[in-house]
């Protein structure tokens, strides 16, 4: 249990989301009058979570394991503040960064730079602050010849290689990370491995949601298991990882 | 449920809390902080609206943001290259002439200069508020990794649109003040009366754009249907002719259109020469305060649960 010197970082308690989505792939106005004259209903309830609880205290990296569709990111989502929980609530101590699937690069037709700078000020930061960091977020991406040219010209490593640049160069007390590891060629992803090791031993707490294993193992203090919108297991990391790997067998 | 659920470590960094939650008391779990940058607390919401005091406080901590998303858009449209200002300028101008010709033939040649202007100041004014609801309609829609990924108050991306459409209605003031001179209309201290009408379309503009994003999002071919409901609305708006001329079997379409009394009001100073009617005030702010109100509630109320319907 927790005690009482450690701080809380992050508390979730009892949460549960639950979300209707439409069979539709585009809902249109069209269709809702067709089907209204119809009678049909298309809406389809998905619990992605289920009553999950527990905390994390500073300082620590957790990891969390699970099959796709298993409440992951969900997850990850609602403790970054971007999903609501349906029920139960979700506390968070100190500046959240977050590095979730799909990066940075909301606008394809937009430059890497207005990306960045837009990124950086819908998360809360300043100009200047963001000003202060934007030579550091390229220069680690390697991306210094491409920053005024618009992303759609970008391959899918140096997406990565910015998202993660980002993500990592904006000092968060909280740092949350979703598949995102593995981006770039090999000599970017041990460049990768080495700062998010220099960001876990520095007194972060970073939440890392990964199908590699032996980054788990290796990064991470703790880590939980989600399967099916329910947590499985909560441990050490390598008593999760056997108890996965036991299951998928 | 395995039985390993409540497995949990002693001294562990982690730990699954073995009660079922209890409210604390005393503690700050009352209050709510959206998207501040110290504590957290994200709860369910029931009610559907986010405390709105703090909303607005995220909003306007965050107005940069909505400047820089409008400033790259209308780079993106060319607005500082001086093709681009050029463009900015004949369109406009194009339209209005078009329009002029049009309704000068129907009418059989009895439109002077100070109609032209008339029409113009009108059909500008117009555009401010249509332009806000083009650009607002797709906002919520276009920025989908932005939402799926960073938490911040959603309002900021139509407002970021509305924030573009002014920047576009502000050069067409000086390509309409030349016209106004030459059209020898009064100028005096009754021209002050554009500001507070201004701030009124503005408002109005805030919540149409408001209400269309949050709707896009539920119905995808919203954008395909508002060129023709906003083209519509243009000519049951007192723009191609003067609110005084409709015939009173037709009054019934001014009292129904939320910007005809603003327009109205628009053309009683710039044409007229006068102040606005108090009645054109009040029912005008009246409409443009009632949608505000309503598309922003709309929109806020739904905001949360966009990043699931993207």
């Amino acid at each position: 249990m927790l005690s009482a010197s450690d701080k809380l970082s992050i508390r979730v308690e009892d949460v549960s989301v639950t979300y209707r989505t439409s069979f539709e792939r585009t809902p249109t106005l069209r269709s809702t009058v067709l089907r209204l004259g119809r009678r049909e209903r298309v809406m389809r309830e998905i619990e992605a979570l289920k009553n999950v609880s527990f905390d994390v205290s500073h300082g620590t990296v957790l990891g969390i394991l699970g099959a796709n569709g298993a409440g992951k990111s969900t997850l990850v989502r609602t403790v970054a503040g971007i999903l609501p929980p349906t029920d139960g609530r979700v506390e968070v101590r100190g500046r959240v960064s977050t590095l979730l699937a799909l990066g940075v690069g909301f606008n394809r037709d937009l430059s890497g730079r207005e990306n960045v700078v837009l990124g950086g000020l819908a998360a809360g930061l300043t100009r200047d602050q963001m000003e202060a960091k934007y030579e550091e977020i390229v220069e680690f991406a390697e991306l210094e010849e491409f920053m005024e040219l618009p992303m759609r010209t970008y391959s899918s490593g140096m997406y990565g290689r910015l998202g993660f640049s980002v993500a990592v160069s904006m000092d968060p007390d909280i740092l949350l990370i979703d598949e995102a590891l593995s981006v770039g060629d090999a000599r970017f992803r041990r460049k990768s491995f080495e700062k998010m090791r220099e960001l876990c031993n520095q007194a972060r707490t970073i939440v890392l949601v990964s199908h590699s294993m032996g980054s788990i193992s290796e990064l991470c203090d703790a880590a939980i298991w989600m399967h099916r919108g329910e947590l499985r297991m909560v441990d050490e990391p390598d008593a999760v990882i056997e108890a996965y790997t036991r299951s998928l067998d | 449920m395995s039985t390993e659920t409540e497995t949990s470590r002693e001294n562990g960094a982690v730990t699954a809390p073995k009660r079922p939650w209890t409210r604390r008391n005393g503690r700050t779990s009352g209050r709510e902080d959206e998207f501040s940058s110290q504590t957290h607390v994200y709860l369910p919401h029931a009610a559907g609206l986010p405390p709105l005091r703090s909303y607005v406080r995220e909003v306007w901590r965050r107005r940069e943001f909505a400047l820089e998303l409008s400033r790259t858009r209308l780079r993106a449209q060319h607005f500082n290259t001086v093709f681009g200002q050029l463009w900015l300028v004949l369109n406009p101008l194009l339209l209005a002439g078009v329009y002029f010709v049009l309704v000068d033939i129907i009418r059989a040649h009895s439109r002077g200069l100070d109609f032209f202007a008339h029409l113009m100041a009108g059909l500008f004014a117009y555009y401010f508020v249509s332009n806000s609801m083009r650009e607002g309609v797709k906002s919520v829609v276009k920025g989908g990794k932005l939402i799926l990924n960073t938490a911040f108050p959603r309002g900021l991306l139509p407002i970021a649109s509305v924030i573009t459409a002014f920047m576009r209605f502000v050069p067409t003031i000086f390509i309409y003040a030349p016209v106004h001179i030459i059209a020898g209309l009064p100028i005096g201290p009754h021209l002050l009366w554009v500001f507070p009408l201004i701030a009124l379309l503005t408002v109005l503009a805030c919540g149409l754009a408001m209400f269309v994003a949050a709707a896009q999002v539920y119905f995808r071919d919203l954008s395909s249907f508002l060129p023709y409901a906003l083209r519509v609305w243009l000519y049951v708006s007192p723009v191609l002719y003067y609110a005084h001329e409709v015939p009173s079997r037709y009054k019934w379409l001014l009292d129904a259109n939320p910007l005809a009394p603003l327009l109205t009001a628009w053309s009683d100073v710039l044409n007229g020469g006068h102040a606005p009617t108090a009645s054109d005030l009040a029912l005008g702010g009246a409409w443009a305060f009632a949608i505000f109100v309503l598309g922003a509630l709309f929109f806020v109320s739904r905001e949360r649960e966009f990043a699931v319907r993207i």
